[in-house]
């Protein structure tokens, strides 16, 4: 061994981990609900991965199960509460959600698959809680929700299961080539006392277990998601200021540009996989 | 001997104490004791520190504890250790360190736990145990301070000696 690391040196060792992380995802299929989605697929052009994989591959098979049917899913609560947000008129409009985009399932079907997307009045690109906060306080006339707020969870959570089953797929060109390549490179950046970038666990070393943790490929097909560490609901932006605490880093701000960039290159590195949300895991 | 004692001269009763000390450290190969390195003054040449970086010996039933403990070395994040396994969870990031002991030396070892990016290169994952420069956007809390101190350092090394196959 120690020979060897003298001889082929770092990259190799790198290729060797590499190699040895292509281990069990299982082989389960996600049907929820009678609805089989897209759980592994061939991995988008240009990808490190050659494969892969929804964050649900890698759980054990309790977790599994309470995403597959909606009334076991904990998330699911939130999605009621969400239902009533939508019906409730409110602000200085008295107007409620419904009131202006009619059936849910038709106006948001499609939305949380091609988040974040671009937006030409904000000049950059938005997530799915900028969008809602937008109209909330420009077409509802009410006051903003907090990003990691009950309301702003449940209504998440309701419009991104408008899209449960269609395939993440998210524009990475024109307005949005400077976004992505700030992303990326936020990826593979290495921050905190433990000078660790999302690419050494998520890419580098998915499908291997630190300590108690199955690593997976860091996918946010699911988001928001049910943690049962969180006992609720989470946003992608809280994940992302989670692993950067546990390296000891300073997160970047929930909303901010950093994290939108962040979103928008993760959301890309899964095109092909089916939304989940709200998804379930440990 | 000699060095260690005029080292530590300053009273009696530290005279006492460098002479275990010094008979300690002959014992288990770990060199005399000297004074403690700062993060920013370790020497790592070839992939060796050649000298301890802490005043006192290592101690391997100290090393031992950090070595598992989740605030601390972690080591068990990434490493399985068949010596520690009355504990759950081992990882498998890095290479089991079963036999570590017959792969590296002393001064190999304190250099991988310093800065391991010296010994295996700029991508490695595994974090500099005892370093503060070129780091970025550290949380507040950990600002300038290194994760293991050197007598961790140390103590772990003497541990890390104890597996051998
Ligand atoms: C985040 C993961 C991680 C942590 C935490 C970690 N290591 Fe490592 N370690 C690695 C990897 C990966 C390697 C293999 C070299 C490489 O690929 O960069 C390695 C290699 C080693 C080696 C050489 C192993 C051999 O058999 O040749 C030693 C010794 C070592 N680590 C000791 C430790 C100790 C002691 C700790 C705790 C203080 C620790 N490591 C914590 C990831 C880690």
């Amino acid at each position: 061994m120690k020979k060897s690391i003298g001889l082929i040196g770092s990259a190799a060792i790198a290729a060797i981990v590499a190699a040895s992380a292509v281990a069990d995802p299982d082989d389960n299929n996600l049907v929820i609900e009678g609805q089989s989605l897209v759980s592994e697929t061939t991995a988008p052009e240009g990808s490190a991965f050659e494969i892969i994989y929804s964050g649900w591959r890698f759980r054990s098979p309790e977790t599994q199960v309470l995403e597959t049917d909606d009334f076991e899913n904990p998330g699911m609560v939130a999605v009621e509460y969400g239902y009533e947000l939508w019906e409730t008129a409110a602000g200085s409009s008295g107007k409620s959600c419904a009131d202006c985009h009619g059936a849910i399932e038709e106006s948001m079907s499609g939305l949380r698959a091609g988040l974040p997307k671009w937006d030409e009045a904000a000049g950059k690109p938005l997530s799915l809680e900028h969008l809602i906060n937008r109209s909330i306080k420009e077409h509802q006339g009410a006051d903003a929700w907090k990003w990691e707020s009950a309301e702003m969870l449940a209504m998440t959570a309701l419009i991104g299961l408008q899209s449960r089953g269609m395939p993440l797929d998210v524009q990475t060109d024109g307005p949005m080539a400077d976004w992505y390549e700030r992303g990326k490179e936020l990826y593979y950046a290495r921050v905190g006392q433990l000078d660790m970038a999302c690419a050494n666990c998520h890419e580098d070393n998915w499908g291997n277990m630190i300590r108690a943790d199955h690593l997976s490929q860091g996918q946010i097909n699911g988001f928001p998601t049910y943690r049962l560490k969180w006992q609720g609901l989470g946003s992608i932006h809280r994940r992302f200021k989670g692993c950067m605490k546990q390296i000891r880093a300073t997160p970047y701000k929930p909303g901010g540009d950093e994290f939108t960039a962040l979103e928008l290159y993760v959301a890309s590195r899964g095109e092909g996989l089916s939304v989940e949300t709200p998804a379930v895991r440990q | 001997m000699n060095r260690t004692m005029s080292l530590v001269c300053g009273s009696a009763q530290k005279w006492t104490a460098a002479i275990t000390v010094g008979a300690l450290a002959a014992a288990s190969l770990m060199g005399p004791a000297s004074a403690e390195v700062g993060p920013d003054d370790v020497k790592i040449d070839d992939g060796v520190v050649a000298q301890p970086i802490a005043d006192q010996p290592g101690d391997a039933a100290a090393g031992r504890e950090w070595a598992s403990g989740r605030k601390l070395g972690n080591c068990l994040a990434c490493h399985a250790i068949s010596d520690l396994s009355e504990l759950p969870f081992h990882g498998e990031v890095g290479p089991p360190l079963d036999g570590v002991a017959d792969r590296w030396s002393a001064e190999e070892l304190r250099a991988i736990l310093v800065n391991s990016k010296t010994v295996f290169g700029d991508q490695t994952i595994m974090p500099a145990f005892y370093r503060t420069a070129g780091l970025n956007k550290v949380a507040d809390d950990f600002a300038g301070k290194t994760i293991l101190s050197a007598q961790q350092i140390e103590d772990i090394i003497a541990y890390l000696l104890t597996l051998k196959e």
